[in-house]
């Protein structure tokens, strides 16, 4: 019996892979070493608080060996029965219904090669657009800015640009009251763990369920920081329609509003403390610009209505005194606002009018001080001591096609690019399409308003006619699922390819699917939790981690059937289009992890050779390290933002400057009713709010669905009931009982978009009016015809309720996170 | 001797299930012979989480998360109900189910008052939680679902070393009833019959709790002193938060009590309250003197 330890990296943290006999037997979160560098220690009075000395993985990380063996892997490459590339008649009709025949990798290289070709004669490059998904597996030279932008750049291709979705409401919203274009909008986290535990009394979580969404990569690290929290005896207050995992053990208060309305929320907080005197005056006229006409909207100056906690409470659904209350506490507390994952993102950034409530967070903190100690921005996840000097690139900057590392680095030829959520759009209509901006606009905070058209005029465009589909799937993260499922369908779509190691989603449309390996099949390199720096929109994101951990990934296994890894995928590709020599640099793999490696400070640590045999290493924490805590300087100095002024902009000059009279987006911040919200002519049909945030229990849809039997059977995961794992659907039981819904009894969440299938759970934890399932299920499978309204999904994917309607006129992000509802119970057909 | 035992703090846990995860991780497809069979990908949880929602929503609605492993019992009904030493307690006291001789012996399952044995159809065996005995022979210092826990939840260690953590805090420690395992998380405390290994801190119970304004101006009644009284005793005193918040824990199940509410400017009110479960006051008014 021959068994050896791999290390590797996921998405919920830093494992140990045990592998016997060639078949891998257990995983195990990463237990740092005692001669690994130190953990860091913070001392609070006479209590030193320092971190557990290991990676604190989450368990859908820990499950990742059972969706290898997964039963369904696509272990060959696959091509839908009724495609014939040598027939003009694709029989797109039949996407999403079809069989798939096993291929041999000649085949599907050939055909792809011809396909490619005859699309780039016929049409031009520009025909031809890739989308990347927000997330793949872990490895910087597998991951899609690497070896998938490489290979595609040097053939040029229409770029599907991501919007900044994580983002939104910060980047269209926020980036115009404090800088930070090149975080999307969101503050800077340095030395924040520090202050809070030092200085903070409070902490208030707006939007926010980091015992959830983990600081995204950063596993159940700050698990450890709420325990303190707690201990120490901050208050901790949540402000979320459902009573959130962070909250249900860790909150003194929910705070409940109804969705849409926490703009309304945070203009009668600030009603509170103008009208009694409590925020801080003297930085405000210091360090701050355009306080009087907020002080105007807010006190019912500008438009005739004060907006008074009476008033918000109509709207909000919040009590009056309950908003005072907060206020109050707010006022006289040293408070960190923490309005969502990473001290920003958070589902009322991603709805609609999602920058006003964004810009009203910079707006609250500003009144009371930000960068004083203690009062700061801060969601418990981030800002852990950490030495960010020490350089290694994140998946962003640290792959194929960055210069340093690849000799050549081939830039896209192709002007063309489409937003992302405008894909259905151009392949369902011949309208022309505009939005503003690049997707995510770090260039600047004047690259959002510039507008983009599709398509381009011939040489520079073309229609869109061939997809290339990589990492997680779409199907079930982006509005408006049925649309599409349309769209794939469309006959303007000649040639779908995917390339994923599952047989789901988008897979089940694709005309070839490549059979890709995942992170425990192929060697890489990464360091957990690292984006990347300015590209990558969250420089130091590893602070969010308790230990900086640099892991050489092993391969454990052989990539199972004839599946490859990402990087082979595109070599093969690439060999068959004769760009193998361009693509590779004559380099293998190896070869190319040692050249990321080079161009980080490992090089000055120990050899290459070395960490590989190693497997990991812990960056050190300079000992008596000093706080250079966010906003610091600020606090110090009142200037040096990137906005205009240097200052914090309660009125926007940047949006003066390109659209003063913009009733979305106004110079100052507005509460603004939403388009799917309880106060919008939807809600008289669709009287309830489903919100969907980011789920728990997986990654996205990667840990889901079939491929993943362990986390179905997590109850607030999946449900078992009469055969099939339902997705939860959490009601009030007040709405319940009107409907004569009970408890696990299956229900139809539907709109005119569509209709899903799900599970209830009636429970308390969820507001009336409200009604709350995650997004992210890996399974779509329709009962009638795919991509109809009428054909309900029993697999979960409530996507298909939200709509890919703009989050207003100028703001060209995406508004998910609400839809207008209505529930059943559903005693269809299984 | 050594006698493996464990502690889950039922305050720290934060529902999470990776306990749950990391069990399935080590079992599934993986035989360990002659300790154990694989476990099947579903319907069977060696360790599982029992839950309840603290309804008062004015306030929040707290979720306990209780972890539930093997007991493993001093003195266990499954080896009463086995035949032919299908099951056997080692020296280190962990309870083993033999998956030899234990084929067809279904009544295992059902002998188990907390509920933790699970039948295996393909296999026709019963099986349940090992305590990760395989590993601990190897040298491992814990099982699979300790060593994946985020919150520091459960410690596992040595009973019979009174200089172990565990044995430090054993005396502070209650057992968990059969009813709250398979019943309602809330009902009394168990007389630990059976003499079990594993160990609860923070058990919920029963929670009084309400909103207390004040009558004449609508606003959160911070600062009222909230008392409660069973008989001439103070059972137990708390002081409303900012909000007007009180929630005040470990109560006795059947327990009658009387809330007094006191504040300066206002008139004291007094409520009676039997505890069958969570009491939610609700919203309550004093009015002023």
């Amino acid at each position: 019996m021959v068994e050896r330890e791999c290390y590797n990296l996921d998405h919920g943290g830093v494992v140990v892979v045990t592998v016997r006999d060639g078949k891998i037997v257990r995983v195990r979160p990463l237990y740092l070493r005692d001669d690994d560098a130190p953990s860091w220690k913070i001392k609070v009075g006479d209590r030193v608080f320092t971190p557990p000395r290991r990676s604190n993985v989450t368990q859908f990380t820990l499950s990742i060996r059972r969706r290898v063996y997964a039963s369904n892997r696509v272990l060959y490459p696959m091509l839908r029965e009724d495609f014939d590339p040598d027939r003009k008649d694709r029989r797109t009709e039949n996407r999403g219904k079809s069989k798939y025949v096993r291929i041999s990798w000649k085949e599907a290289t050939e055909i792809f090669a011809k396909e490619v070709r005859r699309i780039r004669e016929q049409y031009g490059p520009a025909a031809i657009a890739v989308m990347m998904s927000s997330h793949q597996m872990w490895g910087y030279l597998n991951a899609s800015y690497s070896a998938m932008t490489r290979f595609w750049s040097i053939l040029g291709y229409t770029e599907v640009l991501n919007n900044s979705d994580s983002w939104e409401g910060w980047s269209w919203g926020a980036t115009h009251v404090w800088g930070f274009y090149w975080r999307l909008g969101l503050p800077d986290q340095y030395d924040l763990l520090d202050d809070a535990l030092k200085n903070s009394e409070m902490i208030v979580l707006w939007s926010a369920d980091p015992d959830a969404t983990n600081s995204t990569y950063a596993g159940y690290d700050s698990v450890t920081v709420r325990r303190w929290l707690k201990e120490l005896g901050k208050e901790i207050v949540v402000i979320d329609p459902f009573c959130n995992y962070t909250a249900t053990r860790f909150a003194d208060k929910w705070i409940a509003p109804r969705p849409g309305t926490d703009a309304a929320l945070a203009a009668a907080i600030a009603y509170v403390w103008i009208s009694e005197g409590t925020y801080d005056k003297e930085y405000v006229e210091t360090h701050t610009v355009g306080f009087e006409k907020w002080a105007d909207y807010v006190m019912g100056r500008e438009d005739g209505v004060p907006k008074t906690p009476e008033w918000a409470e109509r709207i909000t659904g919040v009590p009056a005194r309950e908003i005072r209350a907060l206020a109050r506490e707010w006022a006289r507390k040293r408070t960190m606002l923490g309005p969502g994952n990473r001290a920003g993102m958070g589902g009322a950034c991603r709805a609609p009018y999602g920058h006003e409530w964004a810009r009203m967070m910079v707006y609250l903190q500003a009144m009371q001080g930000l960068g004083k100690p203690g009062v700061n921005f801060w969601s418990t996840n981030t800002a852990m001591p950490s030495w960010e000097e020490f350089n290694f690139p994140g998946y962003v900057n640290g792959g194929m096609n960055v210069p340093g590392i690849a000799k050549q680095v081939y830039v896209n030829p192709v002007k063309q690019k489409l937003l992302r959520t405008l894909v259905p759009d151009a392949l369902l209509t011949n309208k022309r399409l505009s939005w503003r901006g690049f997707g995510f606009n770090l260039g600047s905070t004047e690259q959002q308003f510039q507008l983009n058209v599709y398509p381009l005029p011939k040489p520079d465009g073309a229609p869109i006619r061939m997809l290339y589909r990589f990492g997680s799937a779409y199907l079930c993260t982006m509005p408006e699922g049925n649309k599409w499922v349309r769209a794939y369908r469309s006959p303007k779509l000649e040639f779908f390819v995917v390339h994923t190691p599952w047989f789901e989603g988008e897979a089940k449309f694709a005309d070839l699917i490549l059979p890709a390996a995942t992170n425990l099949e192929r060697e890489d390199i990464a360091e957990w939790n690292n984006g990347g720096g300015a590209s990558g929109a969250i420089p130091h994101g590893s602070n969010s981690n308790a230990h900086r951990i640099i892991v050489y990934m092993q391969k454990c296994i052989e990539p199972l059937g004839e599946s490859k890894s990402d990087f082979h995928i595109f070599l093969e590709l690439a060999r068959a289009l004769g760009i193998e020599q361009e693509y590779s640099e004559g380099e293998d793999v190896e070869g190319w992890l040692r050249r990321i490696y080079e161009s980080s400070d490992m090089k000055d640590v120990m050899p290459f050779e070395e960490f590989k045999r190693r497997g990991y290493y812990v960056v050190p924490v300079p000992e008596n390290d000093v706080s250079h805590r966010s906003f610091a300087t600020f606090y110090e100095l009142g200037r040096g933002l990137a906005t205009p002024t240097g200052k914090i902009e309660f009125e926007s000059r940047s949006l003066a400057k390109f659209d003063p009279n913009d009733p979305e987006r106004p110079l100052v911040a507005h509460y603004i009713p939403s388009w799917e919200g309880p106060e919008s002519p939807r809600a008289q049909k669709y009287p309830l709010v489903l919100i969907s945030p980011h789920v728990r229990f997986s990654f996205h849809s990667q840990h889901d669905g079939e491929k993943n039997p362990w986390i179905e059977e997590i109850p607030h995961h999946r449900i078992y009931k009469d055969g099939r794992y339902w997705w939860p659907l959490w009601i009030n039981p007040a709405d319940a009982a009107k409907r004569g819904i009970r408890d696990g009894d299956l229900v139809k969440v539907y709109n005119d978009r569509g209709a899903v299938v799900c599970i209830a759970r009636v429970s308390e934890r969820v507001r009336p009016g409200v009604v709350h399932a995650y997004q992210a299920s890996a399974i779509y499978e329709p009962v009638g015809e795919p991509g109809d309204p009428s054909s309900p999904d029993l697999g979960g994917c409530v996507n298909i309720l939200s709509s890919l309607r703009f989050m207003s006129k100028n703001a060209h992000g995406f508004a998910p996170a609400h839809a207008l509802v209505e529930i059943e119970r559903w005693e269809g057909s299984r | 001797m050594t006698h493996y035992g464990m502690i889950i703090d039922v305050g720290r846990c934060v529902g999470c299930y990776n306990c749950f995860i990391a069990c399935k991780d080590e079992f599934w497809d993986n035989d360990y012979p002659p300790y154990s069979r694989a476990q099947p990908d579903r319907g069977q949880y060696w360790i599982r989480l029992k839950e309840k929602e603290r309804n008062f929503p004015q306030i929040v609605v707290r979720t306990d998360f209780v972890p539930i492993p093997c007991m493993h019992c001093r003195d266990p009904p499954c080896l009463k109900a086995a035949r032919d030493g299908a099951v056997y307690v080692r020296e280190d006291g962990i309870v083993m189910i033999d998956p030899e001789k234990s084929k067809g012996q279904r009544q295992i399952v059902d002998a188990c008052p907390y509920g933790v044995i699970y039948w295996n159809e393909e296999l026709q065996i019963p099986q349940k939680c090992t305590f990760c005995a395989h590993l601990l022979d190897q040298g491992w210092r814990r099982p699979r679902c300790v060593e994946a826990c985020p919150a520091d939840a459960m410690i596992f260690g040595d009973l019979d070393d009174p200089d172990s953590e565990l044995s430090k805090l054993w005396r502070s420690a209650e057992a968990l009833s059969p009813e709250q395992a398979k019943g309602d998380l809330l009902a009394p405390p168990g007389s630990d019959e059976h003499g079990v290994s594993v160990k609860y801190l923070r058990l919920p119970k029963p929670i009084v709790g309400g909103s207390v304004i004040f009558g004449d101006t609508g606003e959160c009644a911070e600062g009222v002193r909230v008392t409660v009284r069973e008989g001439d005793g103070v059972a137990a005193e708390t002081v409303t938060n900012a909000f007007g918040d009180f929630m005040v824990e470990g109560l006795r199940m059947g327990g009658k009590y009387v809330v007094r509410l006191e504040h300066p400017d206002y008139q004291p009110k007094e409520l009676e309250v039997t505890v069958n479960g969570d009491v939610n006051l609700g919203e309550v008014r004093l009015d002023r003197r």
